[in-house]
């Protein structure tokens, strides 16, 4: 996995897999088909670090996190948390848990329940926890609103009324209130302006710091997880790519498709950006109920051969890499080669 | 946060804030904030004083007896018929509107028949409302079966035709209040049930009703303190407008005969009578109808005000910028503005039998 | 054919829903203790020996089961029993009474339809017009009144002030065609407007809502970019769309219908089912009373097959599943 044995892991997954029935209309439904929305998916979190998780709609990522929160069960696999096994707990056992494992959503706009005070939202997990009631309760959350940058005074007032910044620094002091030990965060910046979003990541970063907090950070921008993450996972169609620490991924990407993500984001130098060409992707991501055979990225695949379309492959060692950096490929991307230059009928 | 209109973020606008308003101010909640735009309609206003007036009137019903002497279901062949045994017109004898077929104040039976109507109005919607509100939050938020169980029966009540059911109590029950009430009550929470379901589904696949079961909170909390807030905007819109549904009910199931019995004044006996007096008395139909009339286009047309003042698109009570930008960033974050998306809240298709 | 599938699927439920609503009627009234339903059927004024004889003549002692059994055996061959008032078969009496009720049905439900699809459709492609301005005062002021008040006021403004003037086209009470198309039509216009108007209001604004959110859709837009026809725009595409929510609604409406056929019926004298059955009130008509609950049920099924029929063809995306 993406940490060495013997290091301190707060979160692992292993083969997790969630399914969805796709019913039929009617009185009676019947299941026509499953919704592949995570398949076989093995990684692990170590504790304080940031796992950067990224992958385009329909890969699987909002739903691995959710599975991971224990907010939908789990169709087969195993989620283990601090050492205890959270798959599939039923609501009363995984109560105390919710103390440790937080989120942070995506929308700030439909994320904090427009009808209640600012200072009722964060203060909802003291109230639910049962750990700090009246005043002592108000006092904690003007603190959580001075940590993560909002005036305490605004305590009496309606999410409306603040810009989405701040909305979802208001969501982060409600997912940071019980000092939990790791913070889902599902796209936490996708929707901000991109200015705000600086702001809010390094306040991320800071309280990741201060608290000795783990994330699990999920995003489609690979700029932005570069930006945060120790290690990061590429996701495709409800599988793991590649998978490895920052650099060695975003410096030698292995997986096609992480290549053409890469390619995708602007660069930075001038010089690099004429140089570099788009990798174009053929065709859409297709339907995760009816997945393609083999492996799931060929049919879009520069590189893909006929062997691509039997054999799905695994997450492996590619030559020269890391043992933490593990790519699911039969035709990797080599050192110096050019994937915009090569057609589908391929040639290296 | 903005400053004057001009968002700034960061520190700067902490502290330009902190210049700039005093400390603790409490935000505005959403009821205020509708109060305040309804006080600007002004055809909502009109309507509001309209109910009022007639609520009094009917309250005030004994006191009108007492100054026109003329009790309610006494009769006044002498002084309230003409020769020919017709009602008298509107001004004769102390009649201040006429008076019926026997010779009745016709002003104070009008008055009487306020107090049946409103009676029944209120109490058939507030049961109504309780109860659809329940089975369409039980509903909505538990989903599954008992979601799919409770919409088709929720549907076939609908459905299912309401002058069939009174008929048939009226022969079992024989005719009276309690039949009225419980086949308006019977019909009314079907239509309040679906559509507080659909609300409620609507409001589950938000994202805050996700972050607060990540925070471990349970059914019972998500329900009263989530989704029930959010649920009242809308039932009171379906309330006002159910009211005047429930009036004319009354009236029309009185009218056939299957209601309020005479000599009790009911808006709907009185005007079944009136049609026997069409040549000769115009003030019998033409005095009850416009009281039917004025009472249940006052409720619709401050239900329609509630949901409009209720309604963020509409109408812009802030600066000009901001609402520039808001209206491009659209419904979405109007509504998470503190708005409820009330702008499809119709009620079901009022009876034929006049609803 | 999946049509065929469907429709059969659909009766086979419709004769268990009417199954259960006769059911569920005979019980509520032949399941109570047997004075009370004697008495009643046999008039108030009635002496013991009458009442017996009620008694026996029906077969009110019998188990109720075995009452319920005579009932269904006879229901399905079409025997409704006999009328305790007049002496007559109900099911005479309700052949006697179906004309003017179908005749009302008819021309309510295509006035209301006609004048609610168009006014809503027009108000639509004009909003905030005077056109519509004046549509939405006359719709709100439809929507709060009751049909009897409808039907009184029409009476009285109409029927009465020509009538006093000599002109006798208009009048109340039934004729039938037999009688001459005028004089059906002078008969029937006035109920038809009672019955429609109250529903056109509502339909007119349920189109127009539809139709002004369908017309604000990005397929709208981009036929328009694409060059159609301001008419084509409206008419092909968004009429259609927002035809079906309508649609959908009459098959809702149509027990509320009955509602409006009783009451246009009452008030106008047109004698035909509805009116029977409120009469039958009076005289605790049981027979009839059961008579008109099936037939209400059946009325009702019928309907709702017929709209989901329409509703399929209207919108192809629907599979008669």
């Amino acid at each position: 996995m993406s940490a060495p044995a013997g290091d301190d892991v707060l979160v692992r997954v292993e083969k997790l897999v969630k399914h969805f029935p796709v019913r039929s209309g009617g009185l009676v439904r019947r299941t026509v088909g499953q919704v592949h929305a995570v398949d076989d998916v093995s990684l692990s979190v170590p504790r304080g670090k940031t796992l950067g998780l990224v992958g385009e709609t329909g890969s699987g990522k909002s739903t691995l996190a959710r599975c991971l929160a224990g907010l939908i069960p789990v169709t087969s696999g195993r989620v283990t948390f601090d050492g205890r096994d959270i798959t599939n707990l039923p609501r009363r056992a995984m109560q105390p848990l919710r103390r440790e494992i937080q989120m942070i959503f995506q929308d700030p706009y439909s994320s904090l329940n427009p009808r209640r005070r600012v200072g009722a939202i964060i203060g909802d997990p003291f109230a639910i926890h049962k750990t700090a009631a009246g005043a002592k309760r108000k006092r904690a959350v003007q603190e959580l609103m001075e940590r993560v940058g909002l005036n305490p005074e605004h305590y009496n007032r309606f999410p409306a009324e603040f810009s989405g910044g701040q909305r979802q620094r208001i969501g982060v002091a409600r997912a940071l209130a019980l000092r939990p030990k790791l913070i889902i965060c599902d796209e936490p910046v996708s929707a901000l302006d991109v200015s705000i979003q600086a702001q809010v990541l390094n306040l991320l970063a800071d309280l990741q710091r201060d608290y000795g907090l783990t994330y699990l950070f999920i995003a489609h921008d690979l700029e932005v997880v570069r930006h945060v993450s120790d290690s990061v996972a590429v996701m495709y169609l409800g599988r793991i790519g590649e998978l490895g620490p920052r650099d060695p991924v975003y410096g030698s990407p292995r997986h096609p498709y992480t290549t053409a993500l890469l390619s995708a984001a602007p660069a930075a130098d001038p010089d690099t950006a004429a140089i570099r060409k788009r990798i174009i992707l053929a065709g859409d991501v297709p339907s995760p109920i009816d997945p393609p055979s083999g492996c799931r990225f060929h049919p879009r695949c520069p590189k893909a051969q006929p062997l691509c379309s039997q054999d799905e492959p695994q997450l492996e060692i590619k030559a020269g890499d890391a043992a933490t950096h593990v790519t699911a490929c039969h035709f990797p991307v080599m050192a110096g080669e050019n994937l915009a230059a090569v057609g589908r009928s391929g040639s290296s | 946060m903005s400053v004057g209109g001009i968002e700034v973020e960061g520190r700067e606008a902490v502290a330009a804030e902190a210049q700039l308003d005093t400390a603790n101010v409490e935000g505005r909640t959403q009821w205020q904030l509708t109060w305040r735009r309804l006080r600007q309609d002004k055809v909502a206003m009109a309507s509001l004083v309209v109910i009022l007036i007639i609520v009094a009137l009917a309250l005030a019903a004994p006191l009108f007896v007492s100054i026109t002497h003329h009790p309610p279901n006494v009769a006044y062949p002498n002084t309230g018929e003409d020769v020919a045994g017709n009602p008298v017109g509107p001004g004769t004898n102390g009649f201040w509107l006429g008076t019926d077929g026997t010779g009745r104040d016709l002003f104070i039976r009008i008055l009487y028949g306020a107090r049946v109507s409103l009676f029944v109005g209120f109490v058939t919607t507030a049961i109504g409302a309780v109860t659809g509100v329940s089975v369409g939050l039980i509903a909505g938020y538990f989903g599954g079966v008992v979601d799919t169980v409770l919409a088709r029966f929720t549907d076939a009540v609908l459905a299912f035709p309401y002058v069939v059911l009174a008929l048939a109590l009226a022969v079992v029950l024989g005719p009276s209040l309690s039949v009225i009430i419980a086949v308006i009550a019977f019909f009314s929470w079907a239509a309040i049930a679906r559509i507080v379901r659909g609300q409620t589904l609507s409001i589950k696949e938000k994202e805050y009703i996700e972050a607060a079961r990540s925070l471990g909170a349970g059914p019972f909390r998500i329900i009263f303190l989530d989704i029930l807030p959010n649920l009242l905007a809308p039932v009171l819109v379906i309330a006002t407008l159910y009211v005047p549904i429930a009036v004319v009910f009354e009236a029309t199931l009185s009218y056939l005969g299957l209601g309020i019995q005479p000599p009790t004044a009911s808006w709907g006996n009185i005007l079944a009578d009136a049609q026997n007096f069409y040549q000769t008395s115009w003030w019998y139909v033409v005095f009850p109808a416009a009281a039917l009339l004025i009472t249940t286009l006052a409720f619709n047309l401050l239900g329609d005000g509630i949901r409009d003042a209720m309604d963020p698109r509409t109408e812009r009570v802030f600066a000009a910028g901001r609402a520039r930008r808001r209206r491009r960033r659209g419904k979405r974050q109007a509504l998470a503005d503190g708005g409820s998306d009330v702008s499809h809240v119709v009620p079901s298709v009022p009876p034929a039998g006049g609803s | 054919m999946a049509i065929v599938g469907f429709l059969i699927r659909r009766i086979l439920t419709g004769i268990v829903v009417i199954w259960l609503v006769a059911t569920g009627a005979f019980f509520l009234f032949f399941a109570r203790p047997v004075d009370t339903v004697a008495r009643q059927l046999a008039g108030r004024a009635a002496t013991p020996q009458v009442i017996n004889t009620v008694i026996s003549n029906l077969g009110l002692n019998q188990p109720i089961m075995v009452q319920y059994w005579h009932f269904l055996d006879n229901l399905v061959h079409g025997d409704l029993g006999y009328s305790y008032y007049t002496g007559e078969s109900v099911d005479t009496m309700l052949k006697q009474d179906l004309p003017p009720t179908i005749s009302l049905v008819i021309g309510g439900l295509v006035l209301w339809l006609v004048v609610g699809l168009s006014v809503g459709i027009i108000s639509a492609t004009r909003p905030r017009s005077v056109f519509d301005r004046s549509a939405n005062v006359a719709v709100l002021i439809g929507l709060s009144m009751p049909v009897f008040v409808i039907g009184e006021l029409l009476i009285l403004v109409v029927f009465v002030p020509l009538n006093r003037h000599g002109i006798t086209f208009i009048q109340t009470g039934y004729a039938g065609i037999s009688q001459g198309l005028g004089t059906w039509l002078g008969h029937m216009i006035l109920p038809w407007i009672a019955l429609a108007a109250v529903q056109a209001a509502v339909y007119t604004r349920l189109t127009r809502g539809q139709l002004l959110d369908t017309l604000g859709e990005d397929y709208i837009r981009t036929a328009r970019a694409k060059g159609l026809s301001e008419r084509r725009v409206t008419y092909r595409h968004g009429v259609r769309a927002a035809l079906t929510p309508v649609v959908s609604q009459l098959g809702v409406d149509v027990g509320q219908l009955l509602g409006g056929v009783v009451v246009v019926e009452t008030v106008f004298s047109l004698g035909g089912l509805g009116q029977t059955s409120v009469e039958a009130i009076y005289t605790d008509n049981l027979p009839v009373i059961i008579g008109f609950v099936v037939l209400a049920a059946a009325f009702v099924v019928i309907a709702n097959i017929i709209v989901d029929l329409v509703y399929a063809l209207l919108d192809p995306r629907v599979r008669i599943a």
